[in-house]
C-alpha cells in the first residue's frame, strides 16, 4: 500500500526521442492536414506530460513486468497517442502514414496485439476503466507497491455504466494504485449533476479539475500524493461542440 | 455428496493457497464459499458487489497482468449479460480466464426465467477460442476445474496477458448418479450400438436420463462433459458403417446448439440430426427441476420417444 506517490524516473529521452513541439508533424503523417482542431487534440498535452514525466515505461521494454501501465480507455481519435508513442520510440514514426490501412498495425481504435506500448484494444466505450481496476488488483497481489495504473476515459464515456461500477468499487476497496485521467471537452450530453470531479470524490477518490493544456498544472495534479485512494484528474480543454 | 458448486469453493480454495497466480472474482453470488480463501487471500478473492459488467472487467484486468482470473456467477449474469465484456475484456485483448457458471437452464425453476440461461454456450459459440465443459458429476467438475485454472501458464508471468486459454464451466445441481472418468478433452463411449447404429451424444447431467431411455435400444451413446471444442473424430467414428448416419445430440440448454458441430463433423457424408435440449419459448412455469425436464422433453420417456420417432428403430 503506497502512502505517498514514489518519486518519477522516466526513461531518459533517447536521441530518437522527439519533443513536444514534433507532435502536431507526428498528427500530420497521419491525418494529411497541417492543423488539427481542438477535438484531435484534446488528449494530446496531457498525455505528453504523462509520458514524458511520470509514466515509468520504456520503448526498449514494452513488456517489462515492472512498468507502469497507461491504458487508454477513450479509443476514438488515436491521432494523438500514436503520435506521442512514436515520439517516445515505441514505434517508428514511418509507420504513421499508414494509418487505418489494411497493411497497418495503426487503426482508429488501437489494438494491444499490434502496437508495442498499447496495453489494451480499445474502442468500445466503458471497457478501460474495469480493466484499470482489475490490472490495479492483479499487480497489488503480484507486486506490491509496484507499478501503478492509469486510465484515460473522454468525459461523455463516463456515460457508460460500466464506468459507475468501478468507480464506486475502486473508491471502495482503496485501490491507491488506480489512476484515471478525465479529458474534458464537454462533450456529454447530460453531464453528472455537481461536476465530474465530484463523482469522483463521492466515491472516495482523490480527485482534481486542471486546465489540460497547462503542462506544469497537469503534472502537479498527476504527482499529487493520494495515499488509501484511487486518484482522478479531469483536464479540462475546448468544448468539442463550441 | 456436496454439490458441484460446493466443491468449486472448496477445491479452488485449496488451489488459491497452491497457486499464487490464481484469483477469484465474485459478484456476491457464491462469495460466503469463498470467505475462508478470501481471509488468507485478500488481494486474491476480489467480491466486486452486484457489478457484472465488473466482474468481467476486473476479470480481463487480472490476466493482463498475467493472473490467472477465476470469475463466478449465475450463468444469466456471467455470460448473457455482460456478454461484450466477455468479447472484448478476454477474446479482443488476447487473454484468457475461466468462467465458473451456477444455475444452467432449470436449477432453481421456483425462481423463474430470470436465474435461467438457456443460451448461454449457443452465445459462447459466437466467440472464438472458449473451451466448454459441462460436468455431470461433483467428481467430474473438480477434474474439469483443475484443469482450467491450471490453463493458460504459457503467458510471462507478469507481463502480457496469460496465454488465450480461455475455459466455460457451466456446474449445475443435475448430476448423474456416478461420475465418468472424463479428462476434459473430447467424448467417452459408454454404450456402443451395433454397426450403423444411431449415435446418441449426451451432454453433461443428461447422461443418465439418455442411458435410460435408450435401455433396449440398438444405440451407440457418447458421453460430452466437454463440449468445445466438439470431438468431430468421435462423433465420425460413432456412426462410421453402412447406410446414413443418425445423430441424436441431447443437451441441457438451448436444443441445436451442437447440431451445426455435428454437421460440420460429419459434412462429407448424408447423415441426420436431431438436436434436443431446452426449448426456444419461455416455458413461464415455476414448480422443479423435474417438472421443467419433463416440459423441454428431456425426461426418459420423452427422450425415448423422440429418438425412436427419429430413426424409426423398433425396441430390440
Amino acid at each position: 500500500m503506497t502512502t505517498a506517490t514514489p518519486p518519477h524516473t522516466p526513461a531518459p529521452r533517447s536521441p530518437e526521442n522527439l519533443g513536444f513541439e514534433a507532435l502536431p508533424a507526428l498528427m500530420s503523417l497521419m491525418t494529411g492536414d497541417e492543423k488539427h482542431d481542438a477535438a484531435a487534440t484534446s488528449t494530446l498535452d496531457a498525455l505528453w506530460v504523462l509520458y514524458d514525466r511520470v509514466l515509468r515505461v520504456r520503448p526498449d521494454r514494452p513488456g517489462d513486468p515492472g512498468r507502469d501501465r497507461f491504458l487508454l480507455s477513450k479509443g476514438h481519435g488515436p491521432m494523438a497517442y500514436y503520435a506521442v508513442l512514436a515520439a517516445r520510440g515505441f514505434f517508428p514514426a514511418d509507420w504513421l502514414p499508414g494509418f487505418g490501412s489494411y497493411e497497418s498495425p495503426l487503426g482508429h481504435h488501437p489494438d494491444r496485439t499490434l502496437v508495442p506500448g498499447v496495453e489494451i484494444g480499445s474502442g468500445s466505450l466503458g471497457h478501460g476503466l474495469p480493466l484499470a481496476v482489475g490490472t490495479a488488483l492483479g499487480l497489488r497481489a503480484r507486486r506490491p507497491a509496484g507499478p501503478r495504473v492509469w486510465v484515460l476515459v473522454g468525459d461523455a464515456e463516463l456515460d457508460e455504466g460500466s464506468n459507475h461500477e468501478a468507480i464506486d468499487f475502486a473508491g471502495a476497496a482503496g485501490l491507491d494504485g488506480l489512476h484515471t485521467l478525465v479529458i474534458d471537452n464537454s462533450s456529454a450530453s447530460h453531464p453528472p449533476p455537481g461536476g465530474i470531479a465530484s463523482r469522483f470524490t463521492a466515491a472516495g477518490w482523490s480527485a482534481l479539475t486542471v486546465d489540460g493544456r497547462d503542462h506544469e498544472a497537469l503534472y502537479a495534479a498527476y504527482t499529487r500524493p493520494h495515499p488509501g485512494r484511487p486518484h482522478a484528474v479531469v483536464a479540462r480543454v475546448e468544448p468539442k461542440h463550441a | 455428496m456436496d454439490t458441484m458448486r460446493e466443491r468449486f469453493a472448496s477445491v479452488v480454495s485449496r488451489l488459491l493457497d497452491e497457486d499464487p497466480r490464481l484469483a477469484v472474482v465474485l459478484a456476491e453470488i457464491g462469495a460466503d464459499g469463498f470467505r475462508r480463501a478470501a481471509g488468507r487471500h485478500p488481494d486474491r478473492v476480489v467480491n466486486v458487489g452486484i457489478r457484472e459488467q465488473l466482474l468481467v472487467g476486473v476479470g480481463g484486468g487480472l490476466a493482463l497482468t498475467g493472473m490467472r482470473p477465476v470469475l463466478h456467477t449465475f450463468a444469466s449474469f456471467l455470460v448473457e449479460r455482460p456478454f461484450e465484456q466477455l468479447k472484448l475484456d478476454f477474446g479482443h485483448q488476447g487473454t484468457g480466464g475461466v468462467l465458473v457458471s451456477a444455475g444452467g437452464s432449470y436449477d432453481w425453476p421456483a425462481g423463474g426465467f430470470t436465474h435461467m440461461a438457456p443460451g448461454d454456450v449457443a452465445l459462447l459459440d459466437t466467440l472464438d477460442g472458449w473451451t466448454v465443459h459441462v460436468p455431470g458429476h461433483p467428481d467430474e467438475a473438480e477434474t474439469l476445474l483443475r484443469r482450467a485454472c491450471a490453463g493458460g501458464a504459457g503467458g510471462n508471468g507478469g507481463g502480457d496477458g496469460n496465454g488465450e486459454d480461455r475455459v466455460y464451466v457451466r456446474l449445475s445441481a443435475q448430476t448423474n448418479a456416478r461420475p465418468r472418468p472424463v479428462t476434459g478433452e473430447g467424448f467417452l463411449t459408454v454404450r456402443r450400438g451395433g454397426h450403423g447404429a444411431p449415435a446418441v451424444v449426451a451432454v453433461g447431467p443428461l447422461l443418465d436420463p439418455v442411458l435410460e431411455a435408450v435401455r433396449g435400444l440398438d444405440a451407440t451413446v457418447l458421453y460430452a462433459a466437454t463440449v468445445r471444442p466438439f470431438d468431430a473424430a468421435a462423433l465420425r467414428a460413432a456412426v462410421a458403417g453402412p447406410g446414413a448416419p443418425e445423430v441424436v445430440l441431447v443437451e441441457p440448454y438451448l436444443a441445436g446448439t451442437s447440431t451445426a458441430a455435428a454437421a460440420e463433423a460429419l459434412a462429407d457424408v448424408p447423415h441426420r440430426i436431431l438436436g434436443l435440449g431446452t426449448a426456444r419459448a419461455e416455458l413461464r412455469r415455476y414448480g422443479t427441476a423435474a417438472e421443467h425436464l419433463a416440459a423441454h422433453g428431456l425426461d426418459p420417456r420423452s427422450l425415448r420417444e423422440r429418438i425412436t420417432s427419429f430413426t424409426a428403430r423398433a425396441a430390440v
